[in-house]
């Protein structure tokens, strides 16, 4: 993989591969904090950042892990690094903006066991990314995850409004909506490259 | 959701049961709907999942229903982070020794058993303040509640998808595959459907208990 193009690793992450529609990556927050697009975009900017964060050292812990031939530990080292870069984040939100600290809630610690970034860890080694390209795949799969956060989010700010059927409010209602989102994004198949 | 046990639960029928029905993780509690969701394209992908899961589930819960009172409150979350890795560290080994196949079809999902909250939620809500012999049942019911639910889309998306049930050919060959269903947005159309089913079946109830009472009242 190594002459992968970086453009085509972005459009692969971010759409064609969508961390959420086409992977099932980060599903709980995705249904969680999807219902006003404000909260959304910040939810999105801080998985982000996370994501950034927890891709550069997921690569340094592979590269030190794979010299010191301690290959077992690897899981629990990428968990133990995005555990702390959620903290981080935690204390830089609620130093700079504690309206949004509470708005976001529980779903901050909880980036913590969004899969997406796990995921995102594990994929990167498993693809063999060098730095630069794990840093774009990082990016694209952030971009990804806000983009379906942000469809979701102003496609239920619309339903707030509309009247559905009592039996399909709350969460089978979501589940539909992405399953339409996750419909429209196979069209992208193809797009930026190898597909998987 | 019922109200969760402050002291320390007796041993009963219910505490099996609950993770069964009425607090099933996935279709009441709506977690670890991601591994749901991404493999159960088959049925046999959704029982290896649900083994495997279930397995974490018993053994991390287990432990820290033992150590539970040496784990300083304030660094629980990172201790069962992870025990909760090392148990998926061992599954996921597991399986590479048993079927390499099975592997390759499961992929990253194995290694994200870590992140799947289920089994963060039931060591913080449940293992941290339970004696050992509850929490072993009440894991061992939520793993079987799990499991039930990937069955549930797994069935029902591998019958519809590919016309096959655990790979056995179901229908003549004049069956045109429905391959939308094993696609991911076939997941969130399954899942959505049982919970609509859910739903309506829960409004049912209450219809007729509302109903009930009325009537009650009337002949009073």
């Amino acid at each position: 993989m190594q002459g992968e193009a970086l453009y085509s690793i972005f459009l692969n992450a971010a759409v064609v591969n969508n961390f959420v529609l086409a992977l099932f990556l980060g599903i709980c927050p995705f249904l969680g904090v999807s219902a006003k697009k404000e909260t959304a975009w910040n939810m999105g900017l801080a998985v982000i950042f996370v994501m950034l964060v927890s891709s550069m050292a997921a690569y340094g812990i592979n590269w030190l892990l794979t010299e010191l031939d301690l290959l077992f530990l690897r899981l629990i080292c990428y968990i133990a690094v995005i555990a702390s870069a959620v903290q981080l984040v935690e204390m830089f939100v609620k130093r700079f903006s504690p309206t949004l600290f509470r708005s976001l809630g529980i779903f901050l610690p909880l980036i913590t066991t969004n899969c997406a970034i796990l995921g995102l860890a594990l994929f990167q080694t498993a693809k063999e990314y060098d730095f630069l390209q794990s840093l774009v795949y990082a990016a694209g799969a952030g971009v990804g995850f806000m983009l379906a956060l942000m469809l979701m989010a102003g496609l239920r700010e619309k339903l707030e409004l509309a009247r559905v059927p009592s039996v399909s409010q709350g969460a089978a209602l979501s589940l539909m909506l992405a399953g339409l989102l996750s419909l429209a994004f196979m069209g992208f198949a193809g797009l930026g490259g190898s597909v998987g | 959701m019922a109200v969760l046990p402050n002291t320390t639960e007796n041993l009963s029928l219910d505490t099996f049961v609950r993770g069964l029905w009425e607090e099933n993780p996935v279709f009441v509690m709506l977690l670890g709907m991601c591994p749901v969701l991404a493999v159960t394209n088959t049925t046999m992908n959704a029982i290896a999942m649900g083994l495997a899961t279930t397995f974490v589930l018993v053994s991390s819960t287990v432990l820290i229903s033992l150590l539970r009172n040496w784990i300083p409150k304030q660094v629980r979350i990172a201790s069962y982070i992870v025990i909760i890795a090392t148990f998926v560290t061992v599954v996921d080994y597991g399986i590479q020794a048993i079927s390499l196949e099975l592997y390759a079809a499961l992929g990253a999902f194995i290694q994200l058993i870590v992140a799947n909250c289920v089994i963060l939620g039931r060591a913080e809500a449940y293992a941290s303040k339970q004696r050992l012999h509850t929490t072993f049942i009440n894991s061992l019911g939520m793993g079987a509640g799990f499991t039930l639910a990937l069955l549930s889309l797994g069935t029902v998306r591998e019958i519809l998808g590919s016309g096959s049930l655990l790979g056995i050919p179901l229908f003549g060959e004049g069956f045109q595959p429905w391959v939308v269903m094993i696609l991911p947005p076939g997941g969130f159309f399954v899942l959505g459907a049982w919970l609509l089913i859910f739903n309506w079946m829960r409004l049912r109830k209450e219809r007729r208990l509302i109903e009930q009472s009325g009537a009650a009242a009337n002949a009073g």
